[in-house]
């Protein structure tokens, strides 16, 4: 076991590498030059040479090159053209927003998507079977800024349930902390800031969290239908153990290993979700970040963010991975 | 389940198969789902290719008197700021969807088979090589890629097309790796092999045909993804860009301030892209299903 977690932790190291020479050079070859996108009408050639200078843009590009994962092996990822922020500065006051989201969408997606997923498997090809398969393929078409949109329309405009954007109320005056808006409000001691911060993240997490929900759905349901037509499971049956008993210790036990699988994979394409929700809700997360960053040309930013995304995918896949030799002892990688 | 299958081979016996690919289509066109996606998908496509005889007005052109006016019998979607007929750029709005969704789909698919195929068929260093670029592409998030590539290229049709492309093709190129490196060591190939039969020809007369049904299906679906990630650039801002141009995202994103006042400016365009997709994912389910008889929902 531990020969494969060190090759697959090295196996990573490369498409890092990888990753980082091709978003060097890509983004280097972006057009408009940074010094002209800060200066904006105010660029003089003098000028424009002297903010290339001192952002280390009139170096050879493989010089430049080198100093990038210089800093990156010491976690400096740069600073921001547009605020002279660190990009670790801000993300760390940012990336606090985007677990939280990541968290709720999953919660919803899981908490919602195993239980219709059973009840989908009992009775294949039923009425309610086909209920969920509709909703599952509705939420894998609906793109997320047009259900987002939807929700915002009907929950907070029209029946004003909920807060349409935004993570806390200002007028709450929670102090950020931690930066995660509900521990931030936990901080707090109020607990209407505690139901303001949770109110906030309930449309966002089924926004981002739909297409996962079709997806666990759709798994949970397929893999109860083919464990329940294993010989052991009818063995359990005719030994008279009752059908919560056969559901619980028989079905679900070997149910399990696929859905938790799939459930690891979809953090990918959450973070890619937060690039879209965080801009429809509002939201001052890392996805909305990156939208900004781009518009700026803030290229030290998209270059990073990207960077890191990708780190987190790679470490969540190799985590799922791993959890997938642990779990299945039938799976022996060399 | 066993039963089932014998009964099924019992009853496919006497009939003499007609080849796989018209036994396919047979399938499919039992299929109620699969055909629901076809229908919707037609009607996307006459909307799109009859647009300039169906659309009752210019989609570029507005009266300013005419701003915001909900839904009526002369404009059936209402009309946008500018008081251009919302119904009107719906449909030309499924043209740069269509279109862009898949021609993007298509370059993604005859890229990403080239370098699996080369790969697959190839091996060694060549095919090590090729998979760790491919595991690069897929560690950053495919929409992310593709934002990413469009910020890059900069605003138009060609450059949404490129960016998805190119986010879809390392999907593709595993795919068709992964089976051709199944089917290596079958029998017909080992076969073939043995007769002395090249290797090219080997990948192309007996592997590929073989890998073909998994690329079909998956590419399907990827049309379904392709639109709502065209769209998605669209109401990231990273769309055509030209302001002539209806399309369904940027339509979202210019209306999404008016949601409290004229919702209908984002239901319609909403709609438009979800029904699509929905349209090719049905088709691509009833696909995989027609294409592998053995696997049954």
């Amino acid at each position: 076991m531990l020969r494969f977690i060190v090759r697959r932790v090295l196996g990573a190291i490369p498409v890092l590498f990888g990753l980082s020479v091709i978003l060097f050079l890509f983004l280097r070859l972006l057009p408009g030059n940074p010094a002209v996108a800060i200066l904006g009408q105010h660029a003089t050639p003098q000028l424009v040479a002297q903010i290339n200078a001192s952002l280390g843009l009139d170096k050879p590009l493989y010089v430049q090159y080198l100093q990038y994962v210089w800093g990156l092996l010491h976690g400096n990822f740069g600073a921001s053209f547009v605020d002279g922020r660190t990009v670790a500065s801000t993300f760390l006051v940012r990336f606090p927003s985007t677990v939280e989201l990541t968290v709720g969408a999953l919660i919803f997606a899981v908490g919602l998507g195993i239980p219709l997923g059973r009840l989908a498997a009992r009775h294949p090809n039923g009425w309610i079977d086909g209920a969920v398969t509709v909703l599952s393929l509705f939420g894998i078409s609906i793109p997320i800024f047009v259900l987002g949109y939807t929700l915002v329309f009907i929950f907070g405009v029209e029946l004003h349930w909920l807060p349409a954007i935004g993570q806390l109320d200002p007028r709450l005056n929670v102090t950020p902390v931690t930066h995660f808006a509900i521990i931030d409000a936990i901080l707090s001691g109020r607990a209407a800031a505690v139901e303001d911060a949770v109110a906030h993240l309930i449309l966002p997490s089924i926004a981002l969290g739909s297409i996962p929900l079709a997806i666990v759905t759709r798994i949970t349901r397929a893999s109860v239908i083919d464990v329940s037509n294993e010989d052991y499971v009818r063995t359990a049956r005719a030994k008279g153990l009752t059908e919560k008993r056969v559901d619980d210790r028989h079905i679900m036990r070997n149910a399990w290993l696929p859905v938790t699988t799939v459930i690891g994979l979809q953090v990918g394409s959450l973070l890619a979700g937060a690039v879209i929700t965080e801009t429809v809700f509002a939201w001052n997360g890392v996805g909305s970040w990156v939208v900004t960053a781009i518009e700026n040309h803030d290229l030290i930013v998209v270059q990073s963010l990207i960077m890191i995304f990708a780190l987190i995918f790679l470490t969540v896949n190799l985590l799922v991975d791993i959890g997938y030799a642990v779990l299945n002892p039938r799976i022996r990688y060399g | 389940m066993a039963s089932q299958e014998a009964a099924l081979l019992v009853r496919a016996a006497p009939r003499a198969s007609r080849g796989l690919w018209r036994d396919a289509l047979r399938r499919l066109l039992r299929n109620g789902p699969a055909i629901v996606g076809l229908v919707l998908i037609a009607i996307f496509v006459v909307g799109a290719v009859f647009a300039p005889v169906i659309a009752p007005y210019d989609p570029a052109v507005g009266n300013l008197m005419n701003s915001m006016k909900p839904p009526s019998l002369a404009h059936l979607m209402g009309t946008d700021l500018l008081g251009r007929d919302e119904f009107s750029r719906v449909l030309y709005g499924a043209r740069i969807s269509l279109t862009v969704g898949v021609v993007a789909v298509t370059c993604g698919l005859a890229f990403g088979m080239v370098v699996g195929a080369v790969a697959g068929g190839a091996g060694g260093v060549l095919d090590a090589v090729l998979m760790r670029v491919i595991d690069i592409l897929l560690a950053v998030p495919g929409i992310l890629l593709a934002i990413a590539i469009v910020a890059w290229l900069g605003h138009g049709e060609i450059q949404i097309i490129v960016a998805v492309g190119v986010s879809y093709a390392p999907i593709f190129a595993r795919l068709l790796r992964g089976s051709l490196l199944a089917l290596r060591e079958t029998d017909f190939v080992l076969a073939a092999r043995s007769t002395g039969a090249s290797t090219p020809r080997i990948l192309l007369r007996h592997m590929l045909p073989n890998a073909l049904t998994p690329m079909i299906v998956q590419a399907t679906l990827a049309l379904a993804t392709a639109i709502i990630d065209v769209a998605g650039l669209g109401f990231l801002g990273l769309g055509p860009g030209d302001p002539r141009i209806a399309e369904w995202g940027e339509m979202l994103t210019d209306s999404s301030r008016f949601l409290q006042n004229a919702p209908y400016l984002i239901f319609f365009p909403g709609a438009a892209i979800t029904i699509s997709a929905i349209g090719f994912n049905l088709l691509g389910d009833g696909l995989r299903e027609s294409l592998d008889p053995r696997l049954k929902r």
